[in-house]
């Protein structure tokens, strides 16, 4: 079995209208054995900025403390906060660096970019695990249960959906997902980002 | 050191399986059953032809889906054929559907240590009218299901009819239920997209999709007479009857 | 890690070796990266290079990006397309990007080709083939038009039509077939849609659109998405849910609006 199914976890992010939003599964294990069902994998990096990091569990918190630094490292010398597309690029470079000696992590990232004119507009990135990145204008995928990600998000997935249709779709694109998958679910969480707030939903989903 | 020498012990291997990939999917309703295969056919990142079909009409109330190695695939069918042959010329009628099955079981396990390598799913009409699908394992582990995907993008696909067949995950609206059985059109819009979504994401999926409905005797054909490039394959119209509609397939 | 310095040197950081190799030796097998299944080509014509790529990016059978970018900026007027590992065809081309352009800064000069072939290719032999990057680099310096493929070792070759990735195969026959001296840019921009389109219609790893980019002496033009052959058809039918569907146990806003409210305490200033 590969080091990425040893701990389980799955991450999605998808694109709404002036919207976006990311979810992951709660469950931490060893191997076949539930561990713990509150272990989160989505961690905000600014109010705008959230990142998924479904994975080896032991490098799910050294890659959030690693980000957490070099972010607050790149706040006080730019004096501002970072944009998600930035962002994207910092965790992609942090990866490659390991090139040779990765951290088993594949990073999902959402968030609102800031434009000239003031507005926010939705932007969600995935990288593997040695940082290649992947900007999509739909949705992004990650962890244990992707291939099941895939499949239930290209059909269930719409352009445009408002912030409580694309609460609906992710979250039944992630529950039906990981339903099918042995490594990733022990509950779900969901947050939406809109241009004045947050929404942080956790489902009620199956415990098996 | 494969030299003819006998100063070493020599190992050869044969692998005699391939995987050829596509998918399978078959759903029941109340009183029909849809049954749908792509038509690709591959090995590794070749394409070997884009049109070999995985779906086949057994009798006017039972069509066999077959995915995994195309050789064993059609030798199986083959065979399966040939056994329900036997059986109308010995009964003078055709095998009913569970009858099938169990057939089906015995003919994979009897190949328990050299097994076809196939996940079967069978579709069609049971005695009482009811619509039904089997899906099993290569060696002949079996089960009645409403719904079944199978080969190379069944786990995009079998989640996706989880929620859309099953509503699972979903709660109903306020003094409502979800429905048991879903009426043919939806099924057939369910089964098209699946399709385009399998082969959205996954390489080994595309040209083309073949799906097969089995009707009840005495069921109308309502809701299928709209359909583009159908074609009705049943030997009798006052039976049970069986039409295919063939679509493409994105081809890259 | 050294103890959370600020200082970071630059280039790898090999610190999760020995935890990674321990793994290894333990007979967990390290995970796969993305790689460009990938059909990209480049054909030399009349005055100058096309560079094609197909669009479509993998991770095993499955399609992890369905219109990634191939074709890589070098400079202005120089374009390298990457097959392989996509991470690392990425990180390859940016850095060499950057040097090359501290080159021009530096000599006072247009970068040529061979400088950015030579520089690639010393890259890729140092590293023995670990980065896994196979290129098809062309462009236009002041030498005239060149067109170079540099395998994952480091080896190079220079001929007027190239293919690389899983498709170089179907792209091949495509060039064999109709590749002429002294083609015009229409004819050849055509030949590379051609090759691109063999090989994402027969071979499983390449897929989706065609790139191009067009490159003469006095002007480069990047063609994305050139040809989109593979649009997905319209779905069915919706499947937008009713609001209320999930059933979710917790729920917690966060507004992003900071509201002030003022409250007057004591007096108004004097002002008179």
């Amino acid at each position: 079995m590969s080091i990425m199914q040893y701990n389980g976890g799955s991450v999605i992010a998808m694109v709404g209208k002036d919207c976006v939003a990311i979810a992951s599964d709660l469950r931490l294990g060893s191997q076949a054995m539930g561990i713990s069902s509150h272990f989160e994998k989505i961690f905000p990096m600014t109010d705008r900025v959230y990142v998924g990091l479904p994975g080896l569990a032991t490098d799910v918190t050294t890659l959030h403390h690693q980000f957490r630094y070099r972010l607050n490292m790149y706040t006080i010398k730019e004096e501002r906060e970072i944009e998600p597309e930035t962002f994207a690029h910092l965790v992609s470079s942090t990866l490659y660096e390991k090139r040779f000696g990765p951290y088993f992590i594949e990073p999902v990232i959402a968030g609102l970019q800031k434009t000239a004119s003031g507005d926010f507009k939705p932007y969600i990135a995935a990288t593997d695990l040695i940082g290649c990145l992947n900007f999509a204008k739909d949705f992004v995928v990650a962890g244990t249960a992707s291939d099941k990600l895939f499949g239930v998000a290209e059909g269930l997935w719409e352009p445009d959906l408002e912030p409580e249709d694309l609460f609906e779709t992710i979250a039944q694109t992630l529950l039906n997902a990981v339903d099918r998958d042995a490594y990733s679910g022990w509950g779900a969480v969901v947050y939406v980002l809109t241009k004045d707030k947050v929404i942080k939903r956790e489902l009620k989903g199956r415990m098996d | 050191m494969p030299d003819g020498s006998f100063s070493h012990p020599q190992q050869r291997q044969f692998n005699p399986y391939s995987d050829n990939g596509g998918t399978i999917l078959a759903i029941a309703g109340a009183d029909f059953t849809v049954i749908a295969g792509d038509t690709r056919q591959s090995e590794g990142y070749s394409i070997q032809t884009r049109y070999a079909p995985k779906v086949f009409r057994l009798t006017d109330r039972a069509v066999l889906a077959v995915n995994g190695f195309a050789a064993d695939g059609n030798m199986f069918v083959k065979k399966v054929k040939q056994r329900l042959e036997w059986y109308r010329h010995a009964h003078a009628k055709d095998m009913p559907l569970r009858a099938i099955a169990r057939l089906i079981q015995t003919m994979l396990y009897a190949q328990r240590f050299f097994p076809y390598y196939v996940y079967n799913i069978l579709g069609g009409i049971e005695e009482d009218g009811s619509g039904a699908v089997y899906s099993f394992d290569p060696v002949g582990s079996y089960e009645r299901e409403a719904c079944r995907a199978a080969g190379a993008a069944q786990s995009l696909v079998q989640p996706f009819l989880d929620n859309q067949i099953y509503f699972k995950n979903q709660a109903a609206a306020p003094n409502q239920s979800h429905p048991a059985h879903l009426p043919l059109p939806d099924v057939l819009s369910i089964v098209i997209d699946s399709f385009t979504s399998a082969t959205e994401r996954h390489i080994e999926v595309g040209d083309g999709l073949e799906i097969y409905v089995v009707l009840a005797k005495g069921r109308s054909a309502q809701g299928l007479e709209g359909a583009r490039g159908i074609q009705e394959l049943s030997t009798k119209s006052d039976g049970d009857r069986v039409f295919v509609i063939r679509r493409e397939l994105k081809k890259d | 890690m050294a103890a959370a310095s600020v200082y970071t040197p630059a280039g790898f950081d090999f610190s999760n070796e020995v935890r990674n190799s321990f793994l290894t030796e333990r007979g967990i097998p390290l995970p796969k990266a993305t790689s460009t299944g990938t059909t990209i080509v480049g054909c030399l014509f009349k005055d100058g290079i096309v560079l094609g790529a197909d669009t479509r990016a993998t991770e095993g059978p499955i399609v992890a990006d369905k219109n990634c970018e191939k074709i890589h900026y070098i400079s202005e007027s120089i374009r390298c397309c990457g097959a392989g590992t996509a991470a690392d065809t990425e990180f390859t081309t940016a850095l060499i990007s950057s040097n090359i352009e501290l080159h021009a800064l530096t000599t006072g000069r247009k970068p040529r080709v061979v400088t950015a072939m030579t520089m690639l290719k010393q890259m890729l032999f140092q590293y023995q083939g670990q980065i896994g990057a196979a290129l098809v680099l062309g462009g236009v310096d002041a030498t005239g038009p060149h067109l170079f493929t540099i395998h994952p070792h480091g080896s190079t070759d220079k001929l007027p039509y190239v293919t690389m990735g899983s498709g170089s195969l179907a792209a091949m026959a495509v060039f064999e077939n109709g590749w002429r001296p002294n083609m015009e840019r229409a004819e050849a921009l055509e030949l590379v849609t051609a090759a691109v389109s063999a090989g994402i219609f027969n071979d499983l790893g390449s897929g989706s659109n065609v790139d191009a980019c067009v490159i003469t002496a006095t002007h480069t033009e990047m063609l994305r998405n050139f040809v989109k052959p593979n649009e997905r058809v319209q779905k069915e039918r919706s499947y937008t849910f009713r609001r209320g569907t999930t059933k979710f146990k917790k729920e917690d806003i966060r507004s992003l609006v900071v509201s002030e409210d003022v409250i007057h305490t004591g007096e108004a200033m004097d002002t008179s």
